[in-house]
This record gives C-alpha cells, structure tokens and sequence, in this order.
C-alpha cells in the first residue's frame, strides 16, 4: 500500500501557505512541526466553549477541562506504554523535563566526586542543567565520545561506567546529525551496573515508536510540538519508583494535599510535581496529536519518512560541494550538510527566497559542530507531510545559491 | 518584494575580501563572535598620536554579509580619524536597522550604503553590523564583543 501524503497534507493549515508568491516548503521539522486542523481545533475549543481550571471547581466547566486534561495523560501513558498515568508528569517540554530530574533527582542525592555520563551529541538542554548540577553539587561531567559518521563509539562510552556513575542521559536521535543512538544497548549497560538512564526523546517520539517499559529506561522526556502538539506543553515519564523517591520541583498550588504554616504535605504522583495551573490547552492538543499520529499510523510514517531520507540522501550527496554531515547508518530523516564555498547562513538566506524553509546554525549542539570543525551547518528536517518533490525544491535553490555565488 | 541581498559589491567583497590580515603592532583590537550563527572575526586598528587610522584589518570566519561588511569597513576607516569613524559606526547602525534612509538624509556612508536594504532581512542585521560592534568596542578598549 503506499503511503498518501496528499490526503494527509489537507490536515495541516500551514502546508498550503505561501510565501514571497512561492509554495511554503517546510523543511524545519526538527525545530517544530506543523500542527494539524484537530490538534488547532482541541486548543480553540477548550478556549472557545470550556475554558476552566482543572482539579478546582465542582462546577460542570471544570469538571469537563479535568476530565479533558486527565484524559490526554492517559493518551500519553499509552503512547509510551507507561504502566500507569502516575508516571506521566506534564512540563513545558523536554528541556523543563531534564531541569526537573537534575533538580529533583540528581541534586538532593549527588555527590562531589559522583558522575553523570552524556554523549558529544547532546543537545544543549542535555548539558547545561547537568553542568549546573555539577556546579551546585560538585558532581562531574563525563562525555562519550563520537566518531566520524556521527556515532556513539559504544566502547568508549561503556569505559565511562563506573562504580560513580550515578545517571547516564543520552539522546535517542541526534537533532543535528540525525543519529539513532543503540539506546536498548545503552540501557542494558548501564543496568548491568545498577545506573539509572535517562533518554532525551525529543526528536525520537515523531520518528518511532516509543515503549518505556520495553525499554526499561528510568525517566524519558518529550516536547509536544516535535509531534504536532502545541508548544509550551511536554512530557516527563519516570519509574513511579524513582518519581516517588524525588522531592517536588516547585512549589505552588496543587503540588500540595494540604497546607499549613507548619506543615505542607505534598501531593500524590503526577500532581506533586505539577505546581500552578498547567498548560491546559495544550496538554488537551497534545491528546489530540498523539490520537492524530495513531490514526495515521505510526509504522506507515516511519516507513515513507525512509523513502524520503533515501531520496533527499541521494539528491544532495549528487550536487557537487555538498558534504553531509552525520552520516550513520541509523539514521533518522535529518539532513545536516555544508557546501563548499557557501556559509549556511547564506544559503539559508538564499533557499529561504525560493519559499524553502531549513534551519542553519549550530542547532543547539555547539560540541557537534566544534567536532566536525564547521561553524555552522545547514538542515533539511523531514517530516511525513513532506513529499520528494519538495526535496527536489531544496536540491534546486542549492544550484540557485551556487550560481549567485559561483561556487 | 525585498530588496536583493546579495549585490555583486557584496559578492565580490566575500570573494576577495580586503585587509583580511593581522596588524602586528595593532594599537587597538577586539574580537566580534556571534554564537548563534558562529561568525567570529577580530579587528585590528592602528591609530597614529593625531588620532588618524592608519590602517585597519580584519581576519576570522562568517558568512558572506559578515566578510563583505567587515572588508568594507575597514577600507572605509583608513585615513579617517577616531572621531569620524564613531560618527560612521552611529550611520552604518541606523542604515542597517532601517532607520536611516540614505537617500534622504545627508550622511558619509558612501559604498556602505550597500547594505541600506539588509533591515528587511532582520536574522542578517547582526552579520552585517558584527563587525562595525568589534571595531566600537576595539576603539572602546573592550576585548570581546558578542552580537548576543
């Protein structure tokens, strides 16, 4: 059967915009990813005709908005395949979710001298709350190392492991080389020495399917608007365990079971870990997105989002100056790429003219670049709304940027 | 529609960038480094007693808007004193953000006026002014300026 990305274009507004007269042609899916009409409907409809606080009022509009909102806990504890919803904490998204587990998890109980293991392809937000933490506890920071195609050199990182090592956290696929890390491997290593693993899923969760408990990792983290939720909301799964063990993040208002000026006691799990009002909109778009990619089917997206790797590997290998960078061969549909005579910031600029949107910079993972010794790359990231003739788009405007500049 | 981008001046300049060299003996100097496009360049001035820039230089790596606008500049400070290339750093920032229209105001921008259309290009404003921000702070006496 193949895979009708037409039919499914039609649920994504922003797919039909234009831009300097010309055809939007998103390629910037790794950033964000377009939200379909169902996703805009959920949040418009709890704003339009259910706005209320959740786990508040007995009257009948709050009562529907926590129903809505616990409702979507359960979507995301069976998009994981969590045991319970206890173990589905809502956050801003990913980067509040590894904040959280250094805060609560790691600072309470670190060391000086105790150490985290990462890997040379974290993205920032897996590395600065860990340096952090490193600073308030003394904790050290321990980086596994890379090779040329972008891969985790797996010995070197075992190596790593040791009687210290408190938490390993290493993402699942690389943002800017698109690498799948062997992260069963890695769990069942650091297992093997009784360390916790925490896994960035940030990028994985649009791009396979995700079973917590067949992966046994301890915590793993998301944000809703990689997978075309909204932005603002995100996801933090933890063993309820561990979850139970952490003393509360914030602060505030239903995090608590009561309150007084000698006493709080805390809520029960996920809500000691939810102070404040949450992101109730989105958390009910975020339902709505996931529901969304169960109806499209998840193996039919992973399956044409290779064909479209495939063809976009092979169109921009084929143009002369063109050196992608991250080349493993579990990939994700991340291109990331220079050209030869060209700084990506220009050819952004340039392809940009031609309606084609892709992201230049260091994206986040300043150590990756400094690796592959480039200030900067340019990156095609593909959705599964993004057709090959959109890829051919890009190949054109990157013979555009040549002829201006004669490279 | 914007405005072309990039102009054959630009281009060229990109292509064969002037004074891209170190200044032994530099009476002034500062790094420019935006970390979010990785465009990092050093300025080099050499500032006689009377105040007159004798000469001026740059090196480091960027993008085609940041070369090309450093290249011009310093071909635009040798000979002109410390003064008027404070006066040149106050235009060349309004003609970049779009509030100086060279066109109607008198001014002393001159080639410069390349970049008059890079304001409708707000992610490019910081490449082209990254530069102008080093040779400032360089007369300033600052070390290290970031665009960030």
């Amino acid at each position: 059967m193949t895979f009708d990305v037409q039919k499914f274009r039609k649920d994504f507004p922003n797919l039909s915009l234009k831009v300097y007269g010309k055809p939007l042609v998103y390629l910037d899916n790794a950033a964000t990813t377009f939200k379909p009409q169902c996703v805009i409907d959920a949040v418009s409809d709890h704003y339009a005709q259910g706005t209320s606080n959740v786990h508040r009022g007995v009257h009948y509009l709050s009562e529907r908005a926590t129903i809505a909102f616990e409702h979507s806990r359960q979507i995301v504890q069976q998009f994981l395949n969590a045991k319970t919803t206890q173990e589905i904490i809502f956050t801003r998204g990913a980067t509040e979710s590894i904040n959280l587990v250094a805060q609560s998890f790691g600072r309470p109980s670190f060391k000086a001298g105790d150490e985290i293991v990462i890997s040379h392809m974290e993205h920032h937000s897996n590395i600065v709350p860990w340096q952090m933490l490193c600073q308030q506890t003394g904790c050290i920071l321990k980086i596994a190392p890379i090779n040329e195609k972008g891969e985790l050199i797996l010995d070197e990182f075992i190596r790593l492991l040791t009687s210290r090592t408190r938490l390993v956290s290493m993402v699942y696929v690389s943002n800017s080389l698109g690498t799948v890390n062997p992260i069963n491997l890695i769990i069942k290593e650091a297992h093997e020495r009784g360390i916790p693993v925490l896994v960035d899923g940030a990028q994985a969760v649009a791009h396979q399917a995700v079973d917590v408990q067949a992966l046994d990792c301890d915590f793993f983290v998301f944000s809703g608007h990689k997978i075309f939720g909204p932005t603002g909301i995100g996801v933090l799964y933890g063993k309820q365990k561990l979850l139970e063990s952490m003393p509360p993040y914030q602060g505030g208002g239903d995090m608590i079971a009561s309150v007084s000026f000698v006493k709080t006691a805390y809520n029960v799990l996920p809500y000691k870990f939810e102070a404040g009002t949450p992101a109730i909109a989105e958390a009910i778009g975020l339902g709505a997105a996931l529901n969304y990619v169960q109806k499209v089917g998840l193996e039919f997206i992973i399956d044409y989002k290779k064909e479209l790797l495939a063809h976009g590997t092979k169109i921009l290998s084929s143009i002369p100056g063109v050196r992608l960078i991250g080349t493993a061969p579990e990939k994700a549909a991340i291109l990331s790429f220079v050209l030869e005579g060209i700084h990506p910031h220009d050819l952004g600029t340039i392809v940009d003219q031609e309606g084609v949107a892709i992201r230049t910079g260091h994206h986040c993972t300043q150590p990756v670049m400094d690796f592959f010794k480039v200030p900067a790359t340019a990156r095609a990231s593909l959705s599964f709304y993004n057709t090959k003739e959109e890829l051919n788009i890009l190949a054109k405007s990157i013979y555009r940027a040549k002829e201006i500049f004669h490279a | 529609m914007r405005d072309e981008l990039y102009q054959q001046t630009i281009l060229e300049h990109n292509r064969n960038p002037r004074n891209f060299r170190k200044i032994e003996g530099a009476t002034h100097a500062a790094e420019g480094y935006n970390p979010l496009c990785g465009d990092h360049l050093w300025v080099y001035m050499k500032v006689d007693s009377c105040g007159v820039i004798e000469d001026a230089s740059f090196e480091g790596s960027g993008c085609a808007i940041s070369k090309a606008s450093a290249s011009m500049m310093t071909t635009s400070l040798k000979g002109k004193g410390v003064q008027e290339a404070q006066i040149l750093f106050e235009e060349f920032h309004k003609l970049v953000i779009g509030e100086l229209k060279p066109d109607e105001k008198p001014n002393h921008l001159e080639k410069l006026t390349v970049f008059s259309g890079i304001w409708q290009y707000p992610a490019r404003v910081k490449c082209a002014s990254l530069s102008w921000h080093a040779m400032h702070g360089a007369l300033e006496k600052a070390k290290t300026v970031s665009t960030e």
